[in-house]
C-alpha cells in the first residue's frame, strides 16, 4: 500500500518549481514595494491631488489576479511586446502587490502623528529630513506586519500563475500527478514545502518585529 | 506594431450568458462565507474550550487554511480526494475550498474580535441572570459584529475574487468559467476578459457599498 513511484527527480523537480515560486515572490515584492512606498507616500502627503491614483490601484485589489493575468497576457499579445511569461507574471503580481503597499504604506505614515513633524520642523529640520529621519523609522515599524502579510500572501498568490503557462511548485507538482496518479501524496508534498515557506517568513517576520521593537 | 482589431460586438452578445455566470459566482461566493462564518465560529470556540483534541483541531484547520494557497486547497479537494475513491465535482471542491480557506481566515478575526469584547461583559450578564447561550447571544456576539463587521465584508470580496480559481479545476458556469468558454469558442481573450473584469470589478463594489449601507442601519445605537 505505501509503495510509491514518487522518485527523488520527482522531488528536484517540485524543488525547482519550488524555487520559481520564491522567485516570483521576490521579484514582484521588490517591485511592488517601491512602486507602492512611493504611491504610499504621495497618497498620504497629498491626499487631495492623488484621489485618481487611489481608483486605479483600487482596480487591481477588485478585480481577481487570474483575470489579471489573463488580461495583461492578452494585451501583451495585442500590443505586441515579445515578453516572456515570466515577465508579465511579474508585472501583474507587482502591480498587485502595489496596490496593496500603498495602503499599508499609507497607513503607516498616517500614524505618525502631526504634532510630532510639527516638532520636528520648528527644531530646525528640513521637509525632506523630517520625512527621511522621524516619518520613515515610525511609519516604517507600523506598516512592517503588514508588509509581512503581504509577502505572505502574494507567496500564496503566485500559485495561480500556472494559468499563464509558468511552471512553478502547484503546477510542477501538477505534472508529476498527471505522470505518477498519486495525487494525494505529491499535493501533500507542494502543501507542505508551502507551509514551510510561509511558516519561515512568518518566523523571520515576527523575530524581527520584536527586535525592532526592542529600542523603542 | 499594433494591428488588432476590437471585436467588442461578439463580447456583448455574451453579456446575458456572462450575467448568468456572475450570479452563480455571486451565489457561491454568498454560501461559502455563510459556511465558513459558521465554521469559523465552531473554530474560536474550540480553541478557546479545555479540550486538547478539539484545540488541536481547530490550530491545525486554521495554521493550514492560512499558510496554504487557497488554489491548492480547491486542488486536494478535487484531486487528492480522489486517492479515497471520492469524486466531488469542480463545483463542490471549490466552494469546500473557499469555505475551508475563509473558515481560517475569519476564525482568526474572530479571535480577535472576542479579545476586544472584555471578560466583565459576559460576566455581568451571567450575573444578571442569563444563561451562557443567552449571554453569548445578546451580549457577546453583537458587540463582536461590530468590530469583525469590516473584516467580514473584505473577506466576502476576498471569496468573489476567489471563486475565479474555479476554472483551474474545471467549473465552468461561473463567471470566469463562462468567459473562459467564450473565450476558447472565439480567441477573443482580451474583450472577453476585459468584460468579466469588469464584471467582477461591480461585484465588489456592489458589496462593499451594500456593506456600507448595512453598517449605517446596524451601528446606529
Amino acid at each position: 500500500m505505501f509503495e510509491s513511484t514518487f522518485t527523488w527527480n520527482d522531488l528536484q523537480f517540485m524543488l525547482q518549481g519550488a524555487w520559481v515560486t520564491i522567485l516570483l515572490t521576490v521579484v514582484s515584492m521588490i517591485i511592488g514595494t517601491l512602486a507602492g512606498v512611493v504611491c504610499g507616500m504621495a497618497r498620504a502627503l497629498l491626499p487631495r491631488s492623488t484621489i485618481p491614483l487611489a481608483w486605479v490601484l483600487d482596480v487591481f485589489r477588485s478585480v481577481p489576479l487570474l483575470i489579471q493575468f489573463v488580461l495583461f497576457n492578452a494585451l501583451k499579445s495585442i500590443v505586441g511586446l515579445n515578453w516572456s511569461a515570466f515577465a508579465v507574471a511579474c508585472v501583474v503580481l507587482g502591480l498587485y502587490v502595489t496596490a496593496y503597499c500603498t495602503e499599508i504604506v499609507r497607513s503607516g505614515v498616517l500614524s505618525v502623528p502631526l504634532t510630532l513633524r510639527r516638532a520636528s520642523r520648528s527644531l530646525g529640520l528640513t521637509y525632506w529630513q523630517d520625512l527621511r529621519q522621524i516619518v520613515m523609522p515610525m511609519a516604517s515599524r507600523v506598516a512592517f506586519p503588514g508588509w509581512i502579510n503581504l509577502l505572505l500572501g502574494v507567496m500564496k498568490d503566485t500559485a495561480l500563475v500556472m494559468w499563464i503557462g509558468i511552471v512553478e511548485l502547484l503546477r510542477a507538482s501538477q505534472t508529476i500527478v498527471t505522470r505518477i496518479q498519486e495525487p494525494l501524496l505529491v499535493l501533500c508534498i507542494a502543501g507542505l514545502i508551502y507551509y514551510v515557506m510561509s511558516l519561515v517568513v512568518a518566523r523571520l517576520g515576527a523575530r524581527l518585529e520584536t527586535r525592532w521593537q526592542e529600542n523603542d | 506594431m499594433f494591428d488588432y482589431n476590437f471585436h467588442w460586438r461578439a463580447a456583448f452578445k455574451a453579456l446575458p450568458d456572462m450575467l448568468n455566470g456572475a450570479w452563480v459566482t455571486f451565489e457561491t461566493a454568498a454560501l461559502s462565507m455563510i459556511l465558513g462564518v459558521t465554521i469559523a465560529l465552531f473554530l474560536v470556540f474550540m480553541r478557546q474550550g479545555k479540550n486538547r483534541l478539539f484545540r488541536g483541531f481547530a490550530a491545525t484547520w486554521i495554521s493550514i487554511a492560512r499558510n496554504t494557497p487557497s488554489l491548492f486547497q480547491v486542488y486536494i479537494l478535487y484531486f487528492g480526494l480522489g486517492s479515497f475513491g471520492l469524486h466531488i465535482s469542480s463545483w463542490a471542491a471549490l466552494l469546500a475550498g473557499i469555505t475551508i480557506n475563509n473558515a481560517g481566515y475569519l476564525a482568526e478575526n474572530f479571535r480577535g474580535g472576542l479579545k476586544a469584547v472584555p471578560d466583565t461583559q459576559l460576566r455581568a450578564a451571567r450575573s444578571l441572570g442569563m444563561s451562557a447561550p443567552q449571554a453569548y447571544r445578546l451580549i457577546v456576539i453583537p458587540q463582536l459584529l461590530r468590530i469583525v463587521f469590516y473584516p467580514l465584508t473584505n473577506q466576502m470580496v476576498w471569496a468573489v475574487l476567489m471563486t475565479s480559481m474555479g476554472v483551474i479545476v474545471g467549473l465552468n458556469n461561473d463567471l470566469t468559467g463562462v468567459t473562459q468558454d467564450y473565450n476558447v469558442k472565439t480567441f477573443r481573450t482580451f474583450e472577453f476578459f476585459a468584460i468579466a473584469a469588469v464584471l467582477y470589478y461591480l461585484i465588489a463594489k456592489l458589496i462593499v457599498a451594500v456593506a456600507r449601507l448595512l453598517s449605517w442601519r446596524l451601528f446606529r445605537y
